[in-house]
Parts: C-alpha cells; sequence; structure tokens
C-alpha cells in the first residue's frame, strides 16, 4: 500500500537530497521521511473515519441506549467500545462523567467509558498500524477494550458511591432533569467539513510529537546496539512489567511521542507485551487526569481507580508476553 | 433586544476556536450580542452537556462538542 512512498522517500533523500543510500544519514532520513509521512496518512484516514462514526453516533445517543436498555454486562462493552471510537480530550473527561452518572449510568459502566477513552484514541491507532502493522494494532485495540470492560466491571463491584465528591451527589440526587436527545438534522454532505477540519485540527496538533517521536525513534535505532535490551528488559524475567507499568503511569505523554520509541525498544529485544503495557500506562493514566478527576471523586476513589487500571495492565502485560 | 450567548468549555482548544469563530461572526455582521464564556465546571454541568465546547444561545444549548463553522454561527445568530 506504501510502496510508492518508499519510492518518493528513496528519490527524495538519495537522488534530489544527494545522500548515499548506504551512509547512516542517508538510511535515517529515509525512515523519518517514510514514517512521518506514512504515519500522517494513515491518522487522517483513522481520524476521517472515526469523526463519521461520531457524528452518527454521538455520546448522548449511547447514554440513552444505557439508559434504556437492560443489557445483562454487555454494558460495560458497549461503554468501552465508546470510549475507544469517542476522540479524547482530557477537558471533556469531567463533563462526560457527570453526564453518565447524571443519566443514571451506573459508577462501574462509566468507568469503562473513562478507562478506555485515553486508551484507545485515533492517534494511538494510527502510530500502532504505521509502526507495528495491522496484527499489533487489533491486538492493541482489543485488548484495550477488554481492560475497560474488565476495570469498569471489576469498580462496579465496589460501593464506590460514597466516594463521590459532595458536588456529584447532589447531582446524582436530584437526577435526570431532561433526558431526550434531539438528533442533528444536517446531511452527510453538510457534516464532512467539519470532520475534515476537525481531522486536519487533530494532525496540526499532534504533528510536532510525531515529528519528534519519530527523529528520536530513528536516532536510537542507529545507535543503540542490537538486543541491548535483551540484558535487563527482554530476559523474561516477570518483574520487567510491572516495573515497565509503574514507571509509566506517572509519565503523561502523547501516544504520538512513545510510539516510535517504543518501536525501537521493541526491535531491540524488549518483548511486545511489556512495551504495549508501557504504552497503556503512559497514555492511560496520568497525573493531569488525576487532577481533572478530583472535582467529581475523592482521592480515595482515584487511588481505586488508578489501582486498578494499573493491575489489569500489568495482567495484560503478562498475557501478551504469553501468547505473542 | 441583544441576544446572550454563552459558551460553555473548562479553556481547550477547541473552546477557545469556538470563541473565536463566535466572536469573528458578532464583529463582521454587526450583531447586537453579549459573548459570555462560562469555564466553571460546575456551572457548565448545570446545562446538561456531555461535550465541550458548547454554544448557548438565549439558554438553549445549540452546538456541542465541535467547532462550528462561521455560516453556522451565523445562521443561529439571526
Amino acid at each position: 500500500m506504501f510502496d510508492w512512498l518508499q519510492h518518493f522517500a528513496d528519490w527524495l533523500i538519495y537522488s534530489v537530497c544527494g545522500i548515499g543510500a548506504n551512509t547512516h544519514l542517508g538510511t535515517a532520513l529515509n525512515f523519518f521521511i517514510y514514517d512521518t509521512i506514512k504515519i500522517l496518512i494513515l491518522l487522517f484516514i483513522i481520524v476521517f473515519i472515526m469523526g463519521i462514526v461520531n457524528t452518527y453516533l454521538p455520546i448522548e445517543r449511547l447514554k440513552n441506549y444505557l439508559n434504556k436498555n437492560k443489557l445483562y454486562g454487555l454494558e460495560y462493552l458497549f461503554s468501552s467500545i465508546f470510549g475507544a471510537i469517542t476522540p479524547f480530550c482530557s477537558c471533556s473527561s469531567v463533563p462526560l462523567f457527570i453526564g453518565f452518572v447524571q443519566g443514571g449510568i451506573p459508577l462501574g459502566v462509566t468507568f469503562a467509558f473513562l478507562i478506555t477513552s485515553p486508551l484507545v484514541n485515533e492517534v494511538a491507532i494510527a502510530m500502532f498500524l504505521g509502526m507495528f502493522g495491522v496484527k499489533a494494532t487489533l491486538i492493541y485495540v482489543s485488548s484495550g477494550i477488554m481492560l475497560g470492560t474488565l476495570g469498569g466491571w471489576i469498580l462496579g463491584k465496589f460501593n464506590l458511591e460514597p466516594l463521590l465528591s459532595d458536588w456529584v451527589k447532589n447531582i446524582m440526587a436530584q437526577k435526570n432533569q431532561q433526558d431526550y436527545y434531539q438528533e442533528e438534522k444536517r446531511t452527510f454532505k453538510q457534516r464532512i467539513p467539519e470532520i475534515t477540519q476537525n481531522a486536519w485540527d487533530i494532525i496540526k496538533g499532534v504533528l510536532i510529537y510525531i515529528i519528534i517521536g519519530v527523529a528520536i525513534g530513528g536516532a536510537m535505532h542507529g545507535y543503540v546496539p542490537e538486543n541491548f535490551f535483551n540484558k535487563f528488559l527482554g530476559g523474561g524475567q516477570w518483574w520487567t512489567v510491572p516495573l515497565a507499568v509503574i514507571l509509566a503511569v506517572p509519565m503523561y505523554a502523547n501516544a504520538a511521542g512513545v510510539v516510535p520509541i517504543i518501536q525501537v525498544f521493541v526491535a531491540k529485544g524488549v518483548p511486545l507485551g511489556t512495551a504495549i503495557a508501557f504504552m497503556m500506562g503512559t497514555v492511560g493514566l496520568s497525573l493531569p487526569e488525576a487532577t481533572l478527576l478530583k472535582k467529581v471523586m475523592s482521592l480515595k476513589l482515584i487511588a481505586i481507580f488508578f489501582g486498578v487500571v494499573t493491575l489489569a495492565i500489568i495482567f495484560s502485560g503478562f498475557l501478551f508476553n504469553m501468547i505473542l | 433586544m441583544s441576544k446572550v450567548i454563552k459558551i460553555l468549555g473548562t479553556g481547550c482548544p477547541k473552546c477557545q476556536a469556538m470563541t473565536g469563530v463566535v466572536k469573528d461572526v458578532i464583529t463582521e455582521n454587526n450583531i447586537d450580542a453579549n459573548v459570555e464564556k462560562v469555564e466553571d465546571i460546575m456551572e457548565i454541568m448545570k446545562y446538561n452537556v456531555m461535550t465541550t465546547p458548547a454554544l448557548v444561545v438565549d439558554d438553549v444549548i445549540t452546538i456541542k462538542g465541535r467547532v462550528p463553522s462561521k455560516t453556522e454561527v451565523l445562521e443561529l445568530l439571526k
């Protein structure tokens, strides 16, 4: 699919810039051009498709659907899938949280959404597709959705309502003023410009991270010796997964910047499962998110939330290393 | 009577983009309107929106979760 792009990169670097194909700089630049453009194209396609899905399946629809139907446990899965397809913005996590509990959605189901939303997002998917291929991407997406489903279900088993902030408890008490959702009546053609615009905006927002990430990844490729990480991260010692995740949680990074670096780790001997777990830790949980959530829940609840998700990520890291 | 326009949003880039669009439309078309930014999350939640930014014209939520185009805003303010 991207043969033409490889030809373009070859032509640009080797012919136009006149840097030899056998030089270190030549291959590195070639990689950089090829990877960056490929990821940008994939990102645009994915954001565009998700934009179409989103304009027809807004979050209010899920809320009403969950509210009206008995789903026998499937509500966790639906909520998690919706978290994956809804574009994540840390600034809307609080309104979403309130909207859900206000609409009478159980806390556990709300958490399922909240866990998956940052974990599986359009940027992460595009980066994974570009750097690891289709199979690894499918594993990443499905495990992210499973993780949200399970995490939400486990959190739903605890009695967590008393740990919400007073403000949220009040809102829950006065429940549901208006619960109807008005469908937008614009045609597909009318929606297209805005979807395209949105795709550009997302790309503009992450462009710099993609460039830096791919550049650092490219540089590391050249200078980190083969099997370098095998010595201390790849030997299959059980503690490498928890260590990777615990290091990752306080770090907050854009998926765009993390994936190219993780790709180097994997190429130099770190098991893919450990790498995916690390990535999930960086994008899925973060201190800025915790600060925002403080408005709606007590510190204790945030700690439980983060604890359960961290354990789930560690567990899935073990699982990947076993099956991959 | 001048219209009361409220922009609900906690200050994310999209909310700023919406504010920019609305203000441009108002000045370009000489619309008599009062723009207020609502950034307090507790205030925002009173409007029952789940996605920000949201545009409220005379207490009616007209757009939520996306940045509208100028023509769309002009239609709403007419």
